[in-house]
């Protein structure tokens, strides 16, 4: 291991701040940093190194076969039809890690879609109280399959096949013999998949979310050096906002290339980073790890083990309302194969194919952003190459089953090396 | 001996038509070490069970620092003072040493957590008990054994606990670890709190515990001052007879007579 590197911290003079001569983590030299990587890829760390290798390499990839592949045009297309699936990765990303599954995703999108529908055109509701019930819908099903699943103890892949086919069936029922409920073009509905932001509106919010990560991170690892533990090295902090700032003007350049950042992905990469601070800075996050890692271990600590899974439930089936009332809104109509389509296994499939794994207490929100992009990008360069839905769905077969041997082979990697203390 | 900070008396549970634990007492002391010995099925785990509120007792009365308290759910004992490490399943093995210490009692600032202030005080804890880890912030999943036992009793110590009831925590460990936690125990018996340890291993018993109350077929056998009593006495009231297995073999070679029970 490589000599620590005492960090220099004027202000702290006085207040013994001598390194924990304990800590074998070296992150302030660069040669540290390194590492710490390799520490982490041999003991099945991987984290989102995988999934961001395969992205570019399949961008590259459809790039080399396709020009148009990486035009605005496309890229833009694409950030708009991962959103509605990507929602429902992420409610799907909130069970795997209780270590759960959730089968009704589809059917909950394609039941609130219906909710939406009927709300807004037969009754005639306002557009965005009919949004509201829609999501509302989605949270007391998956409040209802929770229930069922921590009180009485049914497994959740069964309560979830129930609901898959229970809720199809509501929303059969709700759309009625006609089948199809068109919704207005010009209203709320419509405008979250068909709103495009001005330029220096993307710019913004681009300057804000990279300013208030340097900002946070920067008080944050200040509060670390001077409570004594080890801290970022300004080098660190550099790098990693970099790894930040980079895809995200890259991103809203190319977005505003074409017409701007579209609402219908914001909304997207906002509940992406909502969940994900949820998850890692709060209390009820921390729960949700604890109950996927150990519930028992999780209840004896004083956790309310139920109330965590119906609530993660509810949270999971709420998204995949929020996804159906997208895929209602780019199509500007709710029909009897909203959701029940391939959504389901693609929602799971992007969960996993981002890095969350199967076997619970293990993965991040970001999975379902990174794992909607591979998905996405996979559909649309194979639509641009005019091949079918045959071949794409061989492909994505094998990204997956890639994903879900890397997911198997780093918990057996850890499980190697867990008794090496 | 000072007031006894735990006192259970006539403490009854039934299992179906099973009755693990009849008319059961047991009292703790501030800086007191009490062993609880048992054979398999005296009733050891279901009393700690019930002062652990897992498992709440039929009947019986429980006094913590002379008040008469119930015990319900876990949550109960907990804000009691009275902190429980099982065996096994005590920590979550996906996350890290600090979040598994502050499981349940994570310390927040605006909403948010507070790492900071949680891995300085993880920090200072360990210091104070002298105890050495690689990294606070690995998962709990790639420490040895003893390493985890010890997490396990430190989490323990955050909620200020009067009482801490250990269930066999020697049981899956080496020589070098078994002495790191018995010299753990002994810290907990210094800073003044009352320890329950429950062990099959009359070697670290004799080591650590200045008691030693034992259940037979979930009834009171014997409560022993360990340093005047012999090991012959104690094994005795756990196997419920003089003429015992143990005691026999100890006849026959009485050159090796082992300490294990």
């Amino acid at each position: 291991m490589a000599q620590q590197t005492p960090v220099s911290n004027d202000t702290a003079n006085d207040a013994p701040v001598a390194q924990d001569p304990r800590l074998i983590v070296t992150r302030t030299t660069p040669a540290g940093i390194l590492a710490t990587l390799r520490r982490r890829i041999r003991g099945g760390e991987l984290g989102p190194l995988p999934v961001i290798v395969g992205l570019i390499l399949i961008c590259v990839v459809f790039q080399l076969l396709h020009e148009r592949f990486l035009s605005p045009q496309n890229l833009s297309n694409l950030t708009v039809q991962v959103a509605a699936v990507g929602l429902m990765t992420t409610g799907v990303i909130m069970v795997l890690l209780l270590g759960e599954i959730d089968l009704s995703i589809g059917s909950v999108a394609g039941a609130a879609s219906a909710v939406l529908a009927v709300l807004a055109v037969r009754v005639g509701i306002p557009e965005w109280g009919a949004i509201a019930a829609a999501a509302g819908a989605g949270l007391v099903i998956g409040i209802l399959h929770g229930t069922i699943f921590a009180k009485i103890g049914v497994p959740a892949f069964v309560v979830t096949l129930a609901g898959l086919l229970g809720w199809q069936g509501v929303q059969l029922q709700l759309l009625g013999s006609d089948g199809t409920v068109n919704i207005s073009d010009t209203g709320a509905i419509a405008a979250l998949t068909h709103t495009y932001f001005v330029p220096s509106f993307g710019w913004g919010i681009a300057v804000v979310a990279v300013g208030v990560f340097v900002a946070f991170t920067l008080v944050g690892e200040r509060r670390r050096a001077a409570a004594g533990l080890v801290a970022m090295s300004p080098l660190e902090i550099a790098v990693r906002s970099l790894a930040l700032a980079v895809p995200v003007f890259g991103s809203v350049y190319v977005l505003n290339q074409y017409k701007g950042v579209p609402l219908a992905f914001l909304i997207f990469v906002g509940f992406v980073v909502a969940f994900d601070l949820m998850l890692r800075k709060t209390r009820y996050g921390r729960m949700v790890f604890a109950v996927g890692g150990g519930a028992e271990a999780a209840r004896r600590a004083g956790i309310n083990v139920d109330l965590i899974r119906i609530s993660v439930f509810g949270l999971a089936s709420m998204l995949s309302a929020m996804g159906g009332i997208l895929l209602v809104s780019r199509s500007f109509s709710a029909s009897l194969d909203t959701g029940a389509g391939e959504e389901l296994m693609m929602a799971i499939a992007a969960a996993v194919i981002g890095g969350t794994s199967l076997f619970g207490g293990r993965g991040n929100a970001y999975s379902a952003l990174l794992g909607g992009l591979v998905l996405g990008a996979i559909t649309s360069g194979l639509y641009l190459l005019q091949m079918g839905t045959p071949v794409r769905f061989m492909i994505t077969a094998l990204v997956l089953l890639i994903a879900v041997t890397l997911d198997a082979m780093s918990r057996r990697s850890r499980r190697v090396h867990a008794r090496g203390g | 001996m000072s007031t006894p900070v735990l006192e259970l008396s006539g403490i009854s549970k039934n299992f179906g038509a099973v009755q693990a634990l009849n008319q059961v007492d047991l009292t703790v002391s501030a800086g007191e070490v009490v062993a609880l010995l048992g054979d398999n099925g005296a009733g050891k785990s279901t009393l700690v069970k019930v002062i652990a509120g897992v498992n709440p007792a039929d009947s019986g009365d429980v006094l913590f620092e002379g008040q008469q308290v119930s015990i319900n759910r876990p949550a109960d004992a907990q804000r009691l003072g009275i902190a429980t490490i099982y065996q096994d399943l005590a920590l979550c093995d996906n996350l890290d040493i600090v979040a598994n210490l502050f499981l349940g009692v994570e310390k927040t600032a605006f909403g948010a957590l507070d790492e900071v202030e949680m891995e300085r005080r993880a920090l200072k804890l360990l210091d104070s008990l002298s105890v050495k880890m690689p990294s606070l912030r690995v998962p709990v999943a790639s420490l040895s054994g003893g390493q985890r036992q010890i997490i396990a009793i430190a989490r323990s110590l955050l909620g200020e606990p009067k009482v801490v009831l250990l269930d066999e925590p020697t049981a899956a460990l080496g020589v070098a670890q078994t002495a790191q936690v018995l010299d753990l125990i002994e810290r907990l018996r210094d800073r003044g709190l009352g320890v329950i340890l429950i062990s099959h291993n009359m070697a670290d018993v004799r080591a650590v515990a200045d008691r030693a109350a034992v259940l037979r077929l979930g009834r009171n056998a014997g409560d022993f001052n360990v340093e005047e009593t012999s090991y012959e006495q104690i094994v005795a009231a756990i196997t419920g007879a003089s003429d015992n297995p143990v005691s026999r073999r100890s006849e026959r070679t009485p050159a090796t007579r082992t300490e294990e029970a």
